[in-house]
């Protein structure tokens, strides 16, 4: 640890006179860090730990019973396999519509921006709701699928609109055209240029907007209450079937669950935080 | 950038046709300016269709619902105790949870980018954890920390006197951990993009620390603050798995505005239930419009 401090810190004395002082802790600042430590330990930390702790409070074999329980197991795959795939949708509709907004100049392209930070900011209870409306037994239009596992794809579709997108988008504007413009001068087909030009540099903003995308469809909760009926072994998710460990007291099977998922987004961050300092080294 | 769009280019690749194209490869130009737009108009119809039938229409449903038979169940869900007093938590806990974001928010991110120091890396990519775990999982966790029996903290809390489950500080901490890294998220960026010089130039010329903070570095980050708060407000209001597991759900007491739409659902008051839902939506929708009309001003 000590010496990543000090390597950050060699190059910026360097560059700046001043540098060395500015960033070192002072009593003032190592007070405040002090204190927004404890805060966070208290709120974020130790809770999450108090999981972790709790999933091995029944040894190996008591985690590893939970796990493999069939209603939780099938739980778990659920989660993952439709998480999975909304992934894939995500990234092809993610960056077709990143491309659109960078791209295309047209009349409303406001208020596209802003259905695309709907999803972010809606309550999730509400967003079932909303999906229920048009999808549900009351459809307008005649498309009941409320209590089954397209239910399931559909609210996880909508909760993860915005992360591909928001990803991509901010690279893509950076995206010099002149580059692609010589590829095809060069005689290369519109669909080779997409391929071997633009891709490549977009690619790890997919990676990570896919990432946090997967990390949000296998922790989501609020938007299935409604919408899938958490009918066990068929649309009952991870989320649901924590919540109802801990109704039923089990607090210690819940947190063995809830630390399986702790490890997968632990993955996908570290995952994230590995794809953003590519991103950073080749800029 | 969607500001650039009034400059509204005729509907032809202009941009994309190389300056002093010779006659001689006009055919070759055209027949590329055909199919690229084509192109264009399909994927401008796909990502307008998949946006109009999975987000806009269903949102636009919840109106239309609130509202079928007029304003008469807006007015039944407003005279209900049960919505009105969990409207009430709901906007109590989220002005609490937003005040603390904003102090510790910022305060972390200044210390975050400013300063060096042992463990600052693992830090920050801890920060972004409480975005990727489930909200029944942030429940879980607290429940386990705080309750009376056997949690860590809670044993003692409660021995003083200090109850934290099923009470409002248990709903302020679980919205917190939800909408604290929002905050984050954005301050620490622009402060990093900012530097220091300007700072470093008021600390020469005799500025204190309070001065530079409230005249040069707040000031500059003004707008991400801004936007942190709308943003961490929205998520707060619409908070509901980690709120159901800390809170109880106790009616007219320890149910929020969330929580009081599932349950009036469920009790087949469907018309309660799209009211409420209307009222989280609309202010959900006006904090993303307010933040789109303000972002583009805070990146200049």
């Amino acid at each position: 640890m000590t010496a990543i401090s000090l390597e950050e810190r060699t190059p910026s004395s360097g560059r700046r006179r001043r540098a060395p002082r500015a960033g070192a802790l002072t009593l003032g600042s190592g007070l405040g860090l002090g204190v927004g430590m404890i805060w966070f330990s208290l709120i974020v930390l130790i809770p999450l730990s108090a999981v972790v702790v709790k999933a091995q409070s029944g040894g190996w074999d008591g985690y590893w019973h939970t796990i493999t329980n069939a209603q939780t197991w099938a739980a778990i795959k659920l989660t993952v396999v439709q998480s999975l795939l909304v992934t894939l949708v995500n990234i092809v509709m993610g960056t077709l519509i990143a491309w659109v907004l960078v791209r295309d100049h047209f009349f409303g392209k406001r208020a596209v921006e802003v259905v695309i930070d709907i999803p972010f900011a809606l309550p999730t209870i509400v967003a079932g709701l909303v999906l229920l409306a048009l999808y549900g037994p009351r459809s307008p239009i005649g498309v009941n699928i409320a209590n089954t596992q397209k239910a399931v794809f559909l609210a996880l579709a909508f909760v993860t609109v915005p992360f591909v997108v928001r990803t991509v988008q901010p690279v893509l504007e950076q995206l010099d055209e002149e580059v692609e413009e010589a590829a095809m001068s060069l005689g290369a087909s519109r669909f080779t240029t997409f391929r071997r030009v633009v891709l490549p540099s977009l690619a790890p903003a997919i990676g990570a907007g896919a990432a946090l995308s997967f990390a949000r469809a296998i922790s989501e909760y609020g938007s299935l209450v409604l919408l899938s009926g958490n009918l066990a072994m068929r649309t009952e998710v991870t989320s649901v079937r924590i919540l109802s460990y801990v109704e039923n007291g089990n607090t210690a099977a819940a947190a063995a669950v809830a630390s399986t998922l702790l490890l997968i987004s632990l993955i996908v961050i570290v995952l994230v935080d590995v794809i953003q300092r590519r991103i950073a080294r080749s800029d | 950038m969607t500001e650039l769009s009034v400059v509204e280019l005729p509907d032809s690749d202009v941009a994309e046709v190389p300056a002093g194209t010779g006659p001689s490869r006009g055919w070759v130009t055209s027949k590329r300016r055909r199919s690229p737009r084509l192109v264009r108009y399909l994927f401008r119809f796909i990502a307008i269709a998949y946006l109009f039938l999975l987000v806009a229409w269903p949102v636009s449903l919840v109106a239309k619902n609130t509202f079928a038979n007029g304003w008469s169940s807006m007015r039944t869900a407003l005279a209900d105790p049960l919505v009105t007093s969990a409207l009430k938590l709901t906007v109590y806990v989220s002005i609490v949870a937003v005040i603390l974001n904003l102090i510790f928010g910022v305060g972390i991110s200044l210390i975050l980018v400013r300063r060096r120091f042992p463990g600052r890396r693992a830090l920050s990519a801890l920060i972004d954890l409480p975005l990727a775990v489930s909200p029944v999982v942030v429940g879980l966790a607290l429940v386990l920390t705080y309750n009376r029996r056997d949690g860590w903290l809670g044993t003692t809390l409660e021995g003083h006197g200090f109850q934290v489950l099923f009470a409002n500080p248990g709903i302020i901490m679980a919205t917190v951990f939800v909408s604290l890294p929002l905050m984050i998220r954005e301050v620490a960026p622009v402060l990093e993009e900012i530097g220091t010089d300007q700072e470093q130039a008021a600390r020469s010329l005799g500025a204190n620390a309070r001065q530079t903070f409230l005249r040069i570095t707040l000031p500059s980050i003004k707008w991400a603050v801004v936007y942190g708060v709308v943003l961490s407000l929205a998520r707060a209001l619409g908070e509901f798995g980690a709120v159901k597991i800390v809170a109880g759900n106790v009616a007219g007491r320890t149910q929020t505005a969330t929580l009081v739409v599932e349950q009036t659902y469920q009790d087949f008051q469907q018309n309660t239930a799209y009211a409420t839902s209307f009222i989280l939506a609309f202010v959900a929708v006006a904090c993303i419009v307010i933040v789109s009309i303000i972002r583009p001003k805070g990146n200049k």
